[in-house]
């Protein structure tokens, strides 16, 4: 095992872990503020990869392709939150469970209806193609590494909002008390879909990123959200710090996992059988991480309340 | 509640009377379809029993009900193979027998569901919901990666299994076999409900502390209605790897954990006989939307959706009135 290849792999662990804190930061948010388990979270993402897709391939420009994703799944989003997701708000987590299930349906067969069960494909830019050298004679793909970068920028730039702006301050109040804010005079119902529009919009923005390593396709947003949730789970609902720690962690579990675990069994099982245990337990690792840490703190290692 | 009572009668004739029909028609693909819609209301059932009774909001049913369909398809593949399950410690063979296979399914079932049930039980409301979920993708990934057992691709079995004196094969008999469990399961479904245990656990549902006050463990109460209901989502899924003579990871998915809510709550949460009801309902609108487009899940959304915003008790509370969804 070559430490460049390791490194690598932990690289690849903090890009992924960085994209699922995109999905996880507003499922946090959104269950933090307004009490809601969104599963549509992953229709939204999927949503922001196809728009990026069709845009990429009208306009040939990435940027508009990522900006698309970003309007039309905070559009989407809006939509979704007027009309249905504001009558959950009061329910309890069945009915909103199985409400953002039926919307989850709703959303992928329409989408196979319009774009077809084929994928759509989106690359990445020229100048963010090919290769970066860096430091010890690694080299890594420079469109990862930029997913890294963006991302701990969009975290940092998420903290800053909640810790220094207005709409920061309001929607850490509306973590601890809905009902006072309200009474206070904020517009708890402008609150709420704006909240679900910034959720929204970080989903479709991480679906167009990974859109274009992956490929574009119905159902695309279906494991992120579960991992999405799994990080929301470790980290604790309601925290943004907790859900960057936790995306981090899951991300790097999840891609060292399956890197260290088949080469750790090979030590004492024959190859092929190494190969198949150590995946199948590196497909398990998160959850088990997961269970692991609810053990422990049964809300989460941030979660306050 | 005599209102529900004439309800529960009429739709019980009602799934016995298509087959019945059908099978006098010669009508055999009837018949297959309401032996699913059966099959469907013994998960339903099953999960009704932590849900509805207990609470417990479990998204992760489709464990149970996978390893119901795997516990019959590692067997009956033995069988078919004549290779042994297991030669060490002890020679165990594999079966074809429902018989054999139905308390092993059983069986494991429950006990994944202890295990599961004890872990996440330590949590409550959304971590609840979320970690049972990340225990079904668990399973489910696992199973892909088991290539012993055809992995993604799951496993046929070209011959249902037997039950003595009965010719399995036969879509009619068949029916009666999933029929007389359901019957049976509701029976003792009822009965468990209206045990003091039953009444506990409702109680634990709409008050814990006060249950802990007159010296019961809910914890304990939950974890008992956990297995129970683990238990008999594993039969169900014995018997829907029999009906198709096929296993597949996607019994494990957490769609099926989804639809397997959707009997529950389509029927009406609560009620002993409201996935019955359910499980009707959503095989009557796979069929009949099904029919109309390729895309019948949109449809299927906008319906649920419908429920839930609009018809809280499901059918059985537009049927038969609230009272006791709100007990």
């Amino acid at each position: 095992m070559s430490w460049v290849l390791l490194i690598e792999q932990t690289l690849n662990g903090l890009q992924f872990g960085v994209m699922l804190f995109l999905m996880a930061a507003g499922l946090t948010l959104i269950f933090g503020v307004m009490g809601l388990i969104n599963l549509v979270h992953g229709s939204l993402y999927m949503i922001g990869a196809f728009a990026a897709a069709v845009v990429a391939a009208a306009s040939g420009s990435f940027l508009l392709a990522l900006a698309a994703s970003l309007a039309a799944a905070a559009v989407a989003g809006i939509l979704v939150e007027v009309t249905v997701i504001r009558k959950l708000y009061d329910r309890d987590h069945l009915d909103q469970v199985l409400a953002t299930f039926a919307l989850i349906l709703i959303f992928s067969e329409g989408t196979r209806w319009v774009f077809g069960s084929f994928p759509l494909f989106l690359d990445p830019p020229d100048y963010l193609s090919g290769t970066v050298f860096l430091p010890f004679g690694i080299e890594y793909s420079r469109y990862r590494l930029s997913l890294i970068v963006i991302g701990l920028a969009v975290a940092a730039g998420l903290f800053w909002m909640i810790a220094k702006t207005r709409i920061g301050i309001r929607i850490r109040a509306g973590e601890n008390d809905r009902e006072m804010i309200g009474a206070l005079g904020v517009d708890i119902t402008l609150l709420y879909t704006l909240v679900f529009a910034l959720g929204a919009a970080l989903a479709g923005f991480a679906g167009a990123l990974i859109g274009a390593i992956q490929s574009v396709q119905v159902g695309m947003g279906e494991p992120v959200l579960i991992l999405a949730f799994v990080v929301v789970v470790i980290g604790g609902i309601g925290s943004i710090k907790g859900a960057l720690i936790g995306a981090i962690l899951v991300g790097l579990t999840d891609t060292l996992g399956s890197f260290l675990l088949p080469k750790l069994f090979s030590l004492i099982l024959a190859p092929s059988a190494a190969t198949s245990v150590g995946s199948s337990l590196a497909s398990m690792s998160i959850y088990v991480l997961m269970a692991g840490v609810l053990l422990v703190r049964p809300k989460g290692l941030f979660g306050g309340a | 509640m005599k209102k529900e009572t004439t309800l529960n009668a009429g739709l019980m004739l009602l799934l016995l009377a298509i087959p019945v029909a059908a099978w006098f028609m010669d009508e055999p693909f009837l018949v297959t379809l309401t032996t699913r819609a059966v099959v469907f209301a013994i998960a339903g059932v099953g999960l009704n029993f932590a849900l509805g009774f207990g609470g417990l909001v479990s998204f992760g049913h489709a464990v149970f009900f996978g390893l119901g369909g795997y516990a019959m398809g590692i067997l009956a593949h033995h069988a078919q193979t004549y290779t042994p399950l297991m030669e060490w410690p002890f020679v165990i063979d594999g079966s074809n027998s429902m018989l054999v296979i139905w308390p092993v399914a059983i069986v494991i079932s429950a006990l994944a569901a202890l295990a599961i049930g004890a872990l996440s039980l330590r949590t409550t409301g959304v971590y609840f919901i979320m970690i049972t979920l990340a225990f079904g993708q668990m399973f489910f990934y696992f199973m892909i990666s088991w290539s012993a057992y055809g992995g993604e691709d799951g496993l046929s079995i070209y011959v249902r299994n037997g039950f003595p004196g009965l010719n399995t094969m036969d879509p009619f008999q068949f029916f009666v076999i999933c029929y007389v469990l359901l019957a049976l399961v509701l029976f003792a479904v009822h009965r468990a409900a209206h045990s003091s245990f039953g009444l506990m656990l409702r109680a634990a549902r709409q008050n814990e502390d006060r249950v802990q006050a007159v010296g019961q463990i809910p914890y304990r109460l939950y974890l008992i209605a956990f297995m129970v209901s683990g238990a008999i989502t594993g039969l169900a899924g014995a018997l829907f790897a029999d009906l198709n003579r096929f296993v597949s990871p996607t019994m494990l998915s957490w769609h099926t954990s989804g639809e397997i809510m959707i009997f529950v709550i389509l029927g009406g949460v609560g009620r002993v006989f409201g996935p019955v009801a359910g499980a009707a309902l959503f095989i009557l609108l796979e069929h009949s939307l099904g029919g109309l487009s390729e895309y019948w899940h949109v449809y299927l959304g906008a319906i649920l959706l419908g429920v839930v915003l609009f018809a809280r008790g499901g059918l059985f509370g537009l049927l038969a009135g609230l009272e006791v969804a709100h007990d």
